[in-house]
């Protein structure tokens, strides 16, 4: 089951080397693979967040288990998403990236949401959670200021036709809401 | 509507400036002799650099056409489906001597076809380099004798949601409207443009007839126009109104004039992995820097 859903987060990636192979990328490849590297970090991170109402709500906690890797995978597209930028828009210009980050907002939500998941992806080992111990939980709630950051991000850099982003918004609110009462609902019991 | 201070005076306009001058004449002359000896695409005048021009697939695949929708991928969709760029006509109107309504066929008729390649640079940061067919949108306008009073051209979209299912979207105003000062619009390089690579205008490219300013950022060279008219005061265009910090009446490219949500300063052409730097006047500040000498063009963005 884990070897599928490796692969089922994967197949963004290997979609997109596929275009890559066969010149179908677009008029404009490098934007396709930027697009795409960023959404499927947003839509990882909003199923990552899901997962722990999901369980909540049908008592399947076997899900727990998959929390991990779909986390894990949700920083590598925004991994790759943000060396794309590093590279190929930027060229390693870090004066320039500078002046982006502090300009532009959602430059800034963008970058700061990555920042954020950075520490959340390098502690996401046996050995790291163990180590961290209580510390661990309190350090991965940094995941809601990433989402909210990273919504933002795709919501800011619309030029005009806001919709897709205003959907993520909307599920955003929907999975941190759920989270929210189930909690409060946790606690009265 | 009142003076902007980088506004021209009436006298500031002369009839004469309306006049190719020998000069810039010649130098588009020149130009046109050295590409027939280029080998590529013989006859075209080439206004790139020597650069290749993109790939016509490209050219038509990937478009700003809000008409049809607002990804890029949506004016191909469906601007060939729902476009009928047959009959059209083309009202020149406002302040001119002769006002007249010209269809597609006398225009392509009374000016003769040149093939221009020019660099288009997108605000979105991105660009290409396209060879045009039309003729120097100051060709028509001298046959229509602009009065004195004139100092501007506005220009207008088609409206027709039936044709343009996205004007039924709120998106941007319709119709789509932009605007130049009547000596940008008299400029030796601003064309109207009936097609791409020798084929007719391509109906997502903005068939059957468009603007071509190279100079400024894409969205000022206007798409399917219906419209051209010479007026006094200037003009409404639709991406100021969207949203005036961002999108000014000029919109010359311009590196060094930051925009809220692109630097300027890079581009990437189409089909290449790299950006390249931004040119001022999109390569272009020999032939019309001197049409904004003495402006401040970081408050006339």
């Amino acid at each position: 089951m884990k070897a599928l859903l490796f692969l089922v987060c994967l197949a963004p990636l290997l979609r997109l080397g596929w275009r890559a192979f066969h010149a179908a990328l677009g008029a404009n490849p490098v934007q396709t693979v930027q697009f795409q590297t960023g959404l499927w970090a947003l839509n990882l991170l909003l199923v990552t967040l899901a997962i722990t109402p999901l369980v909540k709500l049908t008592g399947k906690s076997a899900l727990n288990k998959y929390r991990r890797m779909l986390g894990v995978f949700s920083y590598f597209y925004a991994l790759l998403h943000f060396l794309t930028y590093l590279v190929l828009d930027k060229f390693f210009d870090f004066h320039e990236i500078w002046k982006d980050v502090a300009k532009r907002l959602w430059i800034t939500a963008g970058f700061s949401c990555f920042i954020l998941l950075t520490p959340l992806a390098l502690t996401s080992t046996d050995g790291m959670i163990r180590r961290l111990g209580k510390n661990w939980g309190l350090l991965h709630r940094l995941i809601y200021p990433a989402a909210i950051l990273g919504v933002v991000h795709f919501l800011w850099l619309v030029k005009k036709d806001r919709t897709a982003p205003l959907e993520y918004a909307a599920a955003l609110a929907v999975i941190l809401g759920a989270r929210f009462v189930l909690k409060a609902s946790d606690f009265r019991r | 509507m009142r003076r902007a201070p980088g506004d021209p005076k009436a006298s500031e306009i002369t009839p004469e400036s309306l006049w190719l001058d020998r000069r810039s004449f010649l130098k588009a002359a020149g130009l046109a002799a050295a590409a027939a000896l280029s080998p590529r695409l013989v006859g075209a005048a080439d206004f790139a650099g020597g650069e290749k021009p993109t790939p016509l697939d490209s050219i038509t695949a990937y478009n700003n056409f809000y008409e049809f929708g607002t990804d890029k991928e949506s004016p191909a969709r469906y601007a060939p489906k729902y476009l009928k760029p047959h009959p059209w006509s083309v009202k020149v109107e406002g302040l001119v001597g002769k006002p007249k309504t010209w269809s597609i066929e006398e225009l392509s008729k009374v000016f003769p076809s040149q093939e221009r390649i020019y660099r288009l640079r997108c605000v979105e940061a991105w660009s290409a380099v396209i060879p045009w067919n039309g003729f120097p949108l100051s060709a028509l306008l001298k046959k229509a004798e602009p009065k004195a009073k004139a100092k501007y051209v506005a220009f207008q979209t088609l409206y027709d949601p039936k044709q343009m299912p996205g004007q039924n979207e709120s998106v941007l105003q319709w119709p789509y409207v932009e605007g130049l000062r009547l000596d940008e619009a008299m400029h030796d390089l601003t064309l109207l443009a009936t097609g791409i690579y020798g084929k007719p205008m391509p109906a997502q490219d903005g068939a059957p007839i468009r603007l071509v300013v190279p100079w400024k950022y894409g969205f000022k060279s206007i798409k399917s126009i219906v419209s051209i008219k010479l007026v006094e005061s200037q003009p409404p265009t639709s991406w100021n109104i969207s949203a005036p910090p961002e999108y000014g009446f000029y919109s010359n490219v311009n590196p060094e004039h930051d925009h809220p949500r692109w630097s300027q300063s890079t581009e990437r052409r189409l089909g290449e992995l790299f950006k390249r730097k931004t040119l001022m006047f999109n390569g272009y500040s020999t032939e019309v820097a001197s049409l904004y000498k003495g402006m401040d063009l970081d408050a006339n963005y």
